[in-house]
């Protein structure tokens, strides 16, 4: 049985006369990785914002974890289990990748009011932060300054972030982009691994990846999901060969 | 490692000077190594939300001040016998006084923080300013209180079991609040809360992205900041004997940012170094010279433009993270 | 109240308001250009006032005095940004506030080295000092008029060189976008240079007008600084029409303010504590005004980016 972890209907965003999303309706069950795809310029940049609560909508509502969150905060939704990394990595680069790992752990805990205690020293802190990282293969790099990590590495602290939240749903930004060969490989079997343990919805351009792990893919373009579908129906889609694969081709 | 023994061999140097003022009678000097303690207090206040929390404060004078009218207020009570606002007595006693800086401190910090906070960048620059002027120009045209002229604080404030009119036990006094202030920021700056306040400066999307609010943790820390800082403008009061609308000024809050960045900005101990500079230069340099500001502007530019990790980046090298 | 007194007020309110743009129009240029946030601005305005008034003492004629202000902040301003200014557009905003709190100091010092800690006066000339009959019988100084002229030249010159000018092409576009400007040929470098002069210049001529109301010495630049920061976040950093909003409502509100505020007190109180907690409470209805703005929009009444 799957259920369905995620519901977005009808999502509009206009900036002046410019519709971004033109009424993006999205769903996300359990088990799955679901891939948002669509031409740049499409809107795939003002959905995720509005689904992770960086923009509000001007119309439209979300439903996540069984409960509208249309409203609420960016921090609010994380802390409801909406995991996500970007598209360029947001993470504070003079702080180790552990420091950066342990502030979802304490996000998760939903505890930042205490004064006192060392926050290195709280092993309820420091050991999922840890393990976090080990999932990810960065366990012999947790103390390092994320801004000496590399591209592919920082991409990998930000999962092992969003894994700390425990998350119900992860919301992967491109999370491909500037990876070489091995890295892409290494994060596509890391990603089909989790696909249990939690969906994953994907925004990715690298269409090997996408075909390879998506169970289900979305096409974004100018503002409106025009097919939802498995892989090989989207493939065979006229509609999407026209306004996105053949521009692509 | 060495930015801490810098800052201790600070303290140490400042404890070790008023001690040796005491040993030849130079009553000027215990003085002036409690003012040095007192404007490092009040920098460590600022550097807590200017240095760890990002939030350039341009009215933490407005803090200083309150503090200090807190102590003048009550010591003006207590002599007069009569009643704050027809309902309170005053008192000569430091700990009450203190404590009621501290929450005359919180009692303004709270709407002016979550007003302010509301803005970034140059806009909370410049409405923590406006705040500030606000409270300028009230304490000016309230005459109850001496209005333009200031109040003077006849006799010095007490303080239980010890004799605070005494200038090393005073030393003593500012020089332990200054240790307190030093010590609560370290704790607070190392713990969970420390490890928000510091990420929603660092990367505020990160700190959001992890579940927690920015805008409170934000506003705690400013509060804090503010009590600290109110509670060294009351030491500041009692040891002038005086409080006025010149604590209150534009010009003091930019001294308080002045003294944070000539120390480094967001080093914990850095406010010590700063304050010991600025007051050193501006005794002896102003000694010397009446034009001894020119100097100061040229020493600041200098470290903004060259050394922008303040003398603790000079002695105590690069920023510990962890 | 009566409304010849009415009239005088508003005119007041209007001066000191169209003084506030001169001031506040070079300081939010800067900002919405090179993104600086200058304290010195006011060390600018007080040179061109200091020049103005010795220069007029000694040669006994204001417009060369007035000339010779606005050359003097210009130049400085140009001099500055070469030196020193340039090194800070890419530093956060605390390192340019501190930097320009350090340029305060030595140029109030340098000032009181160069032309001593006394005020100087300056005298208007001969055309502009009687005073014209208001309508009500009152009577107002005609130097005043001049300055609310002066602004609105100012006001529409500007709006003029932004508008339709080449120098005001390269503004508009330095101020959306940086490194398309650069891209497009436009030395930067030198583009800053002068828009800096410009807003230097204005706060020059802001001096040079308002010496000839009030006495002029070293310290007098840091209030007006303080106001014309309110008058650009109150209409949105770097926003000229913002500015010139934004500096009218400040000049009404004060003057407005410190009139009836102590009338208003004196309904309740003796007079003599009613003036004095009136004239105080409408030095913040100012601050009041700007707080109360930004509780409710935060980037100010037009936002520059928008």
């Amino acid at each position: 049985m799957t259920e369905l972890v995620l519901e977005a209907r009808g999502l509009t965003k206009c900036f002046g006369a410019v519709r971004a999303t033109d009424g993006a309706s999205l769903d996300l069950r359990t088990g799955e990785i679901h891939a948002l795809i669509g031409p740049n310029g499409a809107g795939k940049s003002t959905l995720i914002a509005q689904l992770a609560g960086a923009i509000a909508p001007d119309a439209g509502t979300i439903w996540f974890a069984g409960r509208e969150v249309t409203g609420l905060s960016m921090a609010a939704r994380a802390r409801a289990g909406l995991g996500r990394t970007f598209q360029i990595s947001s993470l504070a680069l003079d702080l180790s990748a552990r420091r950066n790992v342990m502030m979802a752990v304490q996000g998760r805990l939903g505890s930042s009011f205490r004064f006192w205690r060392r926050a290195r020293q709280e092993a309820a802190l420091v050991t999922p932060a840890d393990a976090a990282l080990a999932r990810v293969g960065l366990g012999e790099r947790a103390h390092i300054a994320v801004g000496t990590l590399s591209h592919g590495e920082r991409r990998l602290v930000e999962v092992a972030a969003a894994l700390a939240l425990e998350p119900r749903l992860l919301l992967l930004d491109e999370p491909m982009a500037g990876l070489g060969l091995d890295g892409t490989e290494a994060l596509t079997q890391l990603l089909a691994k989790l696909r249990d343990e939690c969906p994953i919805l994907l925004i990715e351009h690298d269409m090997d990846a996408v075909f390879r792990l998506a169970d289900r893919i979305s096409v974004l373009v100018s503002g409106r999901v025009i097919a939802t579908g498995p892989p090989a129906t989207i493939r065979e889609d006229p509609a999407v060969q026209a306004a996105y694969l053949g521009t692509a081709a | 490692m060495r930015e801490t023994v810098v800052g201790l061999a600070a303290l140490a140097a400042l404890l070790l000077a008023a001690l040796a003022a005491a040993g030849a009678g130079e009553v000027y000097y215990i003085n002036l190594a409690s003012k040095v303690a007192i404007i490092a207090m009040a920098g460590v206040g600022l550097n807590l939300a200017l240095g760890f929390g990002g939030m350039v404060s341009f009215g933490h004078a407005a803090f200083f001040g309150l503090g200090g009218y807190a102590a003048g207020v009550a010591a003006f009570h207590a002599f007069d016998g009569t009643l704050f606002l027809g309902l309170l007595p005053g008192t000569d006693a430091m700990p009450i006084i203190w404590l009621a800086a501290v929450l005359v401190a919180v009692l303004f910090a709270l709407p002016i923080g979550a007003i302010s906070l509301r803005t970034s960048g140059v806009y909370f620059i410049m409405i923590t300013l406006a705040f500030a002027q606000m409270i300028y120009f009230f304490a000016i045209s309230w005459p109850s209180y001496g209005g333009e002229d200031g109040l003077p604080i006849y006799i010095r404030n007490s303080f239980p079991g010890l004799d605070a009119g005494d200038a090393l036990t005073f030393f003593g006094l500012a020089f332990a609040a200054l240790l307190a202030s030093l010590a609560l920021t370290d704790r607070l700056t190392r713990s969970r809360f420390g490890a928000a306040l510091s990420m929603a400066h660092l990367n505020e999307v990160r700190l959001a992205t992890s579940g927690v609010e920015p805008f409170p943790i934000r506003l705690t820390a400013f509060v804090i900041s503010a009590a600290i800082t109110a509670w060294a403008g009351a030491l500041f009061a009692d040891l002038y004997g005086f409080v006025g609308p010149s604590m209150l000024s534009w010009q003091r809050s930019g001294e308080l940012i002045v003294i944070v960045i000539l120390g480094g900005v967001g080093r914990p101990l850095g406010p010590v170094l700063g304050a010991a500079l600025f007051v050193l230069l501006e005794t002896f340099l102003g000694g010397l010279t009446q034009h001894w500001q020119l100097v100061l502007g040229l020493i600041l530019l200098g470290v903004v433009l060259f050394a922008r990790g303040g003398l603790m980046g000079l002695l105590g090298g690069k920023m510990a993270h962890d | 109240m009566p409304t010849a007194l009415l009239i005088e007020q508003v005119l007041n309110g209007l001066q000191l308001g169209l003084t506030l743009f001169v001031m506040a129009s070079g300081l939010t240029l800067v900002f919405g250009v090179m993104g600086l946030i200058n304290l010195a601005h006011g060390s600018l305005y007080m040179v061109g006032a200091l020049v103005t008034a010795y220069v007029a003492g000694s040669t006994g004629n204001y417009w060369a005095g007035l000339l010779a202000g606005i050359g003097a902040a210009a130049t400085l301003g140009a001099l500055v940004e070469l030196s020193v200014l340039r090194r800070l557009y890419g530093r956060g905003h605390l390192d340019q506030v501190l930097a320009t709190f350090a340029l305060i100091l030595i140029f109030s010092e340098g000032a009181r080295m160069i032309f001593g800690a006394a005020p100087l006066f300056l005298n208007l000339p001969e055309a502009l000092s009687g005073s014209i009959a208001l309508p009500g019988g009152a009577r107002y100084p005609v130097g005043r008029l001049a300055i609310i002229a002066v602004g609105i030249v100012v006001a529409i010159g500007l709006s003029i060189l932004i508008a339709r000018t080449r120098l005001g092409m390269r503004i508009r576009a330095g101020e959306s976008d940086r490194e398309m400007v650069a891209a497009l040929g436009v030395d930067i470098a030198t583009l800053y240079t002068v828009v800096f002069a410009l807003g230097a210049a204005l706060a020059g001529l802001a001096g040079s007008l308002v010496g000839t109301i009030q006495s002029v010495e070293v310290g007098m630049g840091e209030p007006v600084l303080i106001l014309a920061f309110v008058v650009i976040v109150i209409g949105g950093i770097g926003s000229i029409r913002g500015a010139f909003v934004g500096a009218l409502l400040v000049g009404l509100v004060d003057t407005i303010g410190r009139i009836s505020l102590p009338e208003l007190f004196g309904l309740v109180m003796e007079p003599a504590a009613a003036t004095r907690v009136g004239s105080g409470l409408a030095s913040m209805l100012i601050y009041l005004v700007m707080a109360a703005i930004l509780a409710v929009r935060p980037r100010g009444l037009f936002p520059a980016d928008a």
